[in-house]
């Protein structure tokens, strides 16, 4: 029993750190209508910002967090402007490989200016773990942190789209691009306020999966950004709450397959899984049901 | 109008035929009077299967507007397929009658995947296709990395943890030992050979799209509701527009196991990013364009050998060059632009003409 | 607008075969008359001087491929790294017989498909004997190119059994039978433990190579291998589970067939949940002590068995380390040091041999592994290494616990 609970525990705090990841690649895709291939790869930039700030610059750790999520808003906007605006209007398939170009682009790049050695990443949070069931459960203080911050993450999310007058925008994009712009909606300004967002969330996901897992390379972001994605889909692709619930289930699922089918064989059980899902709810667990029209 | 749209459905098939001939004897020429390097003498084989997935992929991504991100799971059930004959009963056959079982083999077990993955998958639409194609190509591959297949005197083994709980007598080989895949497999795959798989492959997409079957698809494509009420059934052909790709990428794989000594169903050889790879050649040569599949498929195989001078950058600046490439073909922006110089082109030609008069 | 894009294309099309030809043009000496180096050929022009003088221009061409991107590219840089280091010693002390070294390396990303355009890319600069593949997978698939050139080939890492087959292909590192098999016979005749625990990783040849002779060998040697567990290199960051399965199979020993990297991972990961048995670990366990900002107080205690250790106090390695820190700013991990080795081995059986770089690939193969079997050498992975017909070497992999942060020697 105690296992079963720790085996929980672990996909839990697995699960949330593909949660917020999911939550940038949703909102990108609700609005801008686009699969960003590169979102893993700013991840693992904002890991890098943070290891590089703290570790060789020495900076008090919440300044390296708060110059890490400047830097991946501000990387995030450029590579809207430059790789993905100008596409704007021409078939999401052109969008879908310019993103994967803009991800090659990264890893590479990150790979020339860090070098290819595994940096290990000193943990950003420091405080007892907890322990239950008389030291059988032991949850980490990085689990508390990410599910905590998981949580703070989505609520902030939706309140900041469902309150203020940028988030109704994004709303009215993302329902009717076209009504939006007649509303007099800045369609442009509004997809690169997502862009800065979700490249934000990408930042702060970096910090949290490098303390989860203290290694950092260029590939780092590249496997939890397509788990993530198909997070994202899970839960139906375009909702912020079905993105925490995709994430945390799928992390669920991968942590128990570990444990009591295979630990081999946990992939392609999760994608199993999801393909199963997807033949009786063909938009996700939250998405929406859109009707096809002649 | 009829008799027009097949004169030029001809013509466009023959022009390609006749490219990658003109290209099978440029290589050929070179290849034979020496002046072709190493490197190219390697790259040969591998243009020709490349160039049949992305003309497979083509057929189901451009004709029949389905976005598959699993192509890469095909060609793998076809390598090792073809790999696995070759090891076992392909073994004592003459080379070329060990080929062409393997290819028909691969191009059989691969389409029966097809067929039965394109059931699930077909009645799903764009990015949920997406990920789950992604989704079966990843299953596909992770499977096979963990089977272990022997063969003794008792029969076969089969194993999903080690090559120990296989059992084998003393006398019993292990045909694939799991992430270390099959090895010491016959390189008997020629350029030539390649080529003409090319163009049977090449024979029967562009057959397929120039049929009643394949204005079927198109239609499907274009307007699916519309199509069912004048009773084309999506599925079908959806279906068998899949099949047929999956064969193909099965073949495309089986000619990849017979081109190198080794065979692993690693992330690097059929993870999804061989399907992505697929899929930047069908999208760089032009969505539905068949030819352009050819020559990007091409152009990208040697693309990244070609920039080795550039050593830590190479993989860096092919990033850009993708990215620039998609821009320049496909930006609203740039396709103006480009429109723009044509018209400028054209009409500083038609004034040259008169004052040559 | 599509005429465009073909235009655009075919244009491509022709710049791509047009640098085909240039390139070619400039191997057609080593592609036609055998592999003599362009030097060579230059200099066989001028007919009228001396046979000394005509291979003065010349040079030997080593060639080595590894990952220099991609999730692996830590291993090929410290093949590339480490080999240079040697060869710009052995040129700065005048060469092998006298002609200075060139040491050319591809990006083989780690795959079968690119090692061998990798290698291809080699033969076109004119290399005549190849130090690689880094990577195990990637060097079964280039074997049998080596093979039909008969090039002489010396793998300074690629551990998979089979490798050594072709006459031409010799090994620096241990194998997986050597290291697998090694590690089940010290544990049982240390009786270090009788319940043990596995994880390795599935996906990669090396890991399970070694996982599969460990798995044979226990099972002779009466160990209990109480709980297997593996992961995949899409999943090597989360081990919670794994060992909280293994712990909960009451393994007394972890056996972890890996790289450092991931391992750091399970110490911690252990760590954490205050699991604690020993830990055993293979050749590329070395460098966990070196990881920067990797707490070393969790390695205590871990036994490996490793060829290597950056922090040992004989000369050859303290010079070997200081200078790799000084030009690549990092700490050299095995992979550089059985490079290093790699070079040295060849540069004795050269000499030994007598050969000249003017000679074809096929009959420097043959000449070099001719001596092989006469060579004897002080290296940094081993002292008086010398290599058996298989082409396996002989030094015996040592076990080493880390205490204090050091390597202590076992036995």
């Amino acid at each position: 029993m105690s296992s079963f609970i720790s085996f929980l525990i672990n996909g839990i705090s697995l699960g949330s750190v593909y949660a917020i990841i999911a939550l940038g690649y949703t909102m990108v895709y609700g609005i801008a209508k686009m699969l960003n291939f590169a979102h893993g790869d700013v991840i693992m930039v904002g890991g890098y910002v943070v290891f590089v700030a703290s570790s060789t610059y020495g900076l008090p750790i919440w300044l390296s967090i708060v110059l890490s999520v400047v830097v991946c808003t501000v990387l995030g906007i450029t590579i809207e402007r430059i790789a993905y605006k100008p596409l704007r209007g021409a078939s999401s398939l052109s969008v879908l490989i310019t993103a994967i170009g803009v991800s090659y682009f990264l890893q590479n790049a990150a790979l020339i200016i860090f070098g290819a050695d595994t940096k290990s990443f000193n943990s950003v949070v420091d405080f007892p773990s907890i322990s239950l069931m008389g030291g059988k459960v032991i949850i980490s203080d990085e689990t508390i942190v990410t599910i905590v911050v998981c949580i703070l993450v989505m609520v902030l999310l939706t309140t900041f789209i469902n309150k203020t007058k940028t988030g109704q925008a994004m709303l009215a994009v993302s329902a009717d691009r076209g009504a939006a712009t007649l509303m007099g909606i800045n369609v442009n300004k509004t997809i690169a306020v997502t862009f800065a967002i979700g490249s934000g969330l990408a930042a702060i996901a970096g910090v949290l999966l490098c303390s989860a897992y203290p290694v950092l390379s260029s590939t780092t972001g590249s496997m939890p950004g397509i788990k993530a994605f198909t997070a994202a889909v899970f839960g139906g692709i375009g909702s912020i709450p079905g993105a925490m619930i995709g994430g945390i289930l799928l992390g669920v699922i991968e942590n128990l397959s570990k444990a009591y089918i295979s630990s081999q064989l946990s992939d392609p059980i999760v994608f199993g899984i999801l393909i199963i899902l997807l033949l009786f709810k063909p938009s996700g667990l939250m998405g929406k049901q859109i009707q096809e029209k002649v | 109008m009829k008799l027009k749209y097949k004169k030029k459905s001809l013509r466009y098939a023959l022009i390609t035929y006749a490219m990658v001939l003109a290209f099978y004897m440029v290589c050929e020429v070179m290849l034979r009077s020496g002046f072709m390097s190493s490197l190219m003498k390697g790259l040969l084989v591998p243009i020709c299967y490349y160039s049949m997935l992305a003309v497979s992929l083509n057929l189901v991504v451009g004709i029949s507007g389905e976005l598959s991100l699993g192509h890469a799971g095909f060609m793998c059930i076809g390598a090792f397929a073809g790999a696995i004959f070759a090891q076992t009963a392909g073994a004592a056959l003459p080379g070329w009658a060990e080929l062409f079982i393997a290819i028909i083999l691969g191009a059989v077990i691969a389409g029966i995947f097809g067929f039965l993955i394109g059931i699930p998958v077909l009645r799903l639409r764009g990015d949920y296709l997406a990920i789950v194609t992604l989704a079966f190509g990843e299953i596909i591959k992770n499977v096979i990395n963990v089977v272990y297949l022997g063969i003794d005197s008792k029969g076969v083994h089969f194993s999903m943890k080690d090559s120990l709980s296989l059992g084998l007598e003393p006398d019993g080989v292990t045909i694939i030992k799991g992430a270390q895949g099959i090895s010491r497999l016959p390189r008997n795959a020629t350029f030539t050979l390649g080529i003409v798989l090319l163009i049977i492959a090449l024979f029967i997409v562009l057959n397929l799209i120039n049929s009643r079957h394949g204005r079927a698809i198109m239609a499907i494509r274009d307007n699916r509701i519309a199509a069912e009420s004048i009773g084309i059934s999506a599925s079908k052909y959806k279906m068998l527009a899949f099949v047929v790709a999956s064969a193909i990428a099965g073949v495309a794989g089986v000619l990849y196991s017979h081109n190198l000594s080794t065979l692993q169903s690693s992330s690097s050889n059929f993870g999804y990013n061989q399907s992505i790879m697929m899929l930047v050649f069908v999208v760089l040569g032009g969505i539905g364009n068949i030819r352009g599949s050819i020559i990007a498929a091409t152009i990208l195989t040697i693309l990244p050998e070609k920039l080795r001078f550039l050593d830590d950058y190479r993989m860096l600046i092919y990033a850009v060059v993708l990215i620039v490439m998609m821009l320049f073909n496909s930006a609203p922006a740039a396709i103006d632009f480009r429109a723009r110089m044509a018209a400028k082109f054209a009409r500083h030609r038609n004034a040259g003409e008169v004052e040559d008069e | 607008m599509k005429k465009w894009r073909l235009a655009a294309l075919t244009a491509m099309a022709a710049m791509a075969l047009a640098a085909c030809g240039g390139s070619s043009e400039e191997t057609t000496a080593a592609a036609t008359e055998g592999a003599e180096t362009e030097a060579a050929a230059e200099a066989d022009t001028e007919a009228a001087a001396e046979e000394t003088e005509a291979a003065e221009g010349a040079v030997w061409t080593f060639g080595g491929t590894g990952p220099l991107t991609g999730t692996t590219a830590i291993y090929g840089t410290a093949v590339m790294n480490g080999a240079q280091i040697a060869v710009d010693e052995i040129n700065a002390a005048g060469g092998i017989n006298g002609y200075q070294v060139n040491w050319i390396f591809e990006d083989d990303e780690a795959g079968t498909e690119t090692a061998v355009n990798a290698y291809n890319a080699l033969k076109d600069q004119g290399m005549q004997v190849m130090i690689g593949t880094t990577t195990s997978g990637s060097c079964m698939a280039v074997i049998a190119e080596t093979e039909t050139d008969n090039m002489f080939q010396i793998t300074p890492s690629g551990t998979t059994a089979d490798i050594t087959i072709p006459a031409n292909v010799y090994r620096m590192c241990f194998s997986d039978p050597a290291q697998g098999t090694k590690s089940a016979e010290f544990i049982a005749t240390h009786e270090l433990a009788t319940k043990i625990g596995v994880i390795y990783d599935s996906s990669d040849t090396y890991s399970t190579g070694i996982y599969e002779n460990f798995a044979a060998e226990a099972q002779n040697r009466g160990l209990e291998v109480v709980a297997v567990e593996s992961f995949t290199s899409e999943n090597k960051t989360d081990f919670r589970t794994q060992l909280q399965k293994i712990q909960d199979a009451g393994a007394e020993l972890v056996f972890l067939p890996f790289y450092y990297t991931e391992a750091s991972l399970v110490l911690r990961q252990a760590d954490e949940m205050g699991f604690d048995p020993l830990f055993f670990g293979c050749d590329g366990m070395d460098g966990i002590l070196t990881l920067p900002d990797f707490d070393t107080s969790l390695a205590e205690g871990l036994m490996l068995l490793t060829p290597f250790a950056a922090d040992a106090t004989d000369d050859l390695t303290v010079s070997f380390v200081t200078q790799y820190q000084e030009q690549f700013g990092e700490v050299p991990n095995q992979f550089a040091a059985d490079a290093y080795d790699c070079v040295y081995v060849l540069k004795q059986a050269i000499e030994l041999a007598g050969a000249t770089p003017d000679m074809s690939v096929s009959d420097l193969c043959d000449a070099i592994v001719a001596q092989m079997g006469n060579v004897s050498y002080d290296g940094l992975t081993g002292a008086g290494i010398q290599f058996t017909e298989d082409g396996e070497p002989n030094k015996d992999p040592k076990a080493v616990v880390i205490e204090n942060g050091a390597y202590v020697l076992m036995d």
